[in-house]
């Protein structure tokens, strides 16, 4: 049994008014399918616009789809009773694109990363105030950081006690929705080390979401590619992806910016014109 | 110490000169009993009209009574209740507000509507039906007051929760477990009070304007009860001849409400938040 299934999931967004219902809407996500094994990466690529955080809200369990079913470990997640739901967010958490708006800006680190703790285990101050210490130290943070608040951090520093809060419960999967497609190719990099530590050290599954393709690259072991709403490419093994000749895939190769211009390819240029 | 202190009297001269005011004025109500001269409700004819002089500071009315006095028992009164009108409204739209926004939908819809129902009366002309209705009284323009006041808080809460409510930090919550309430209490209150307060300083000044107006009206205090719209109202069959009636609680209910404003402007500039 796979860890999650996303099973033909559909959803539409209509807006709904007191006396009008506007039928024109648009598809967000078309038939859906796909699972994550345990202790894997799922990369999920895909453009603007193309669903991605749609889907990232339907597995989370805050966007109930139309049509569909969510399966983690074994249970819906729309239809089961409310204990079973509540054991299974424990082992559901998230990761946002803007580190700035994840956080309470006036909490302190350490209010943030024991608010998971506090709903879910009984502990006494002593033991939250070391179990957050070594949270931080996990993710590349000190002691001295645990009274600061969110403006006091880098975008960097704030998406490390993002992972943090993420991991303090040990969940079994963590949604990464563009988490670090607003940092610095530099700090970037250290991030999705960090990631790929933290899901060996914890047994963590991961759902990449990105439209950064190195990224998406460096970390997942399956790739999936979501285009207007539609899951058009899954390759169990990411280096399927450039064996592909479907058109919007190689679209999608050429954009990846080579190391240095030189080795750009020159036929591009003639196409783009 | 003395220069931090000094630093501060300097970068906010208005909020620190404003709130002074604002300290010394609420603790000469507090302190009424010991600081009043004389009884304010005492009639003396012997001694009625007088000039202001050691045993009356601010001289006496009509009837004999110490203006001093009753401006500071006045004071009670004036700003006790405006002070209770404010937490009222404050309370039933914060809780509105945050329903309203954090539900959404036809709770929305419905509260909503009946908000703007409400403001639709201009306020004056709802507590005047209001007190038509119950009779006059104090507690009658009190409670009417708070009914058209909490509707503009519930609005302005209302939009902040639907701003917050997409913030990512609210999503992340309810994915880490929280419960609603701890939610609301955790992420939502605390976000949103502060600018409340700002907007409630500016909403005293119009409390205690309303409340001294209705009782100029004789619709709210009933005398002998000192209160300053009341000592407006009846000194004002000798503005010809003693205008000092009028003008001791006139001059105060504009130094306290000037002060509330100004206070109100210079505290939503510094921490940036629009009025209503």
């Amino acid at each position: 049994m796979s860890l999650l299934q996303v099973e033909q999931v559909s959803h539409k967004f209509n807006s709904k008014r007191l006396f009008k219902t506007n039928n024109q809407s648009n598809n967000v996500l078309h038939d859906v399918s796909f699972s994550i094994e345990e202790g894997s990466c799922l990369g999920l690529i895909g453009t603007s616009g193309a669903g991605k955080t749609t889907l990232g809200k339907v597995i989370l369990g805050i966007q109930r789809p139309q049509h569909g079913k969510v399966l983690f470990q074994g249970h819906d997640i729309y239809n089961v009773d409310k204990a079973t739901q509540r054991k299974l967010r424990r082992d559901l958490q998230v990761v946002f694109q803007d580190s700035y708006s994840s956080v309470n800006p006036r909490m302190t680190a350490e209010q943030i990363i024991m608010e998971p703790l506090e709903n879910y285990e009984k502990l006494t101050i002593g033991e939250r105030r070391s179990k957050v210490v070594s949270l931080l130290e996990r993710v590349g943070l000190s002691e001295k950081d645990l009274k600061k608040f969110p403006y006091q951090f880098s975008g960097g520093q704030l998406q490390r006690i993002n992972i943090a809060r993420a991991i303090s419960l040990k969940p079994k999967l963590i949604v990464l929705d563009e988490s670090v497609s607003s940092l610095d190719m530099v700090t970037q990099s250290l991030i999705l080390e960090l990631l790929k530590e933290l899901k060996v050290d914890f047994g963590l599954s991961y759902l990449f979401i990105t439209h950064d393709i190195k990224a998406a690259f460096s970390i997942s072991d399956a790739l999936g590619v979501l285009e207007k709403g539609e899951l058009i490419e899954y390759y169990e093994s990411k280096d399927e992806f450039f064996h592909s000749r479907n058109p919007v895939i190689l679209r999608m190769r050429e954009s990846i910016l080579a190391e240095h211009p030189r080795f750009r390819s020159l036929t591009k240029n003639v196409k783009m014109v | 110490m003395i220069a931090m202190f000094r630093g501060i009297l300097k970068s906010q001269k208005v909020i620190v000169i404003c709130s002074l005011i604002l300290c010394v004025l609420f603790l000469m109500a507090l302190f009424a009993p010991w600081l009043a001269p004389n009884d304010p409700t005492a009639v003396n004819f012997v001694d009625k009209l007088q000039r202001p002089s050691l045993d009356y500071p601010f001289g006496t009315d009509h009837l004999g009574r110490c203006i001093f006095s009753r401006i500071l028992y006045g004071a009670r009164i004036s700003l006790g209740y405006a002070m209770l009108i404010f937490m009222s409204a404050l309370s039933i739209g914060l809780i509105i507000g945050i329903i309203a926004g954090y539900i959404g939908g036809w709770v929305d819809q419905l509260l909503m509507r009946l908000g703007d129902g409400l403001m639709a009366i201009p306020s004056l002309l709802f507590v005047l039906g209001f007190v038509g209705i119950w009779g006059t009284g104090l507690k009658q323009v009190v409670f009417g007051l708070i009914l058209v006041q909490w509707v503009y808080y519930a609005r302005v809460i209302r939009g902040m929760v639907l701003s917050l409510k997409e913030q990512n930090y609210i999503t992340a919550a309810k994915i880490s477990g929280s419960s609603t309430w701890t939610i609301m209490q955790k992420h939502i209150i605390p976000n949103v009070l502060p600018s409340l307060v700002v907007m409630g300083t500016l909403e005293m000044g119009w409390a205690i304007m309303n409340l001294s107006s209705m009782s100029f009206l004789g619709l709210g205090v009933q005398p002998p009860t000192p209160e300053w719209g009341a000592m407006i109202h009846e000194g004002k069959s000798y503005i010809r001849t003693n205008p000092a009636l009028m003008v001791y609680p006139g001059l105060m209910i504009m130094l306290v409400v000037v002060t509330f404003n100004l206070l109100g402007e210079a505290l939503s500039e510094r921490y940036g938040i629009k009025r209503r």
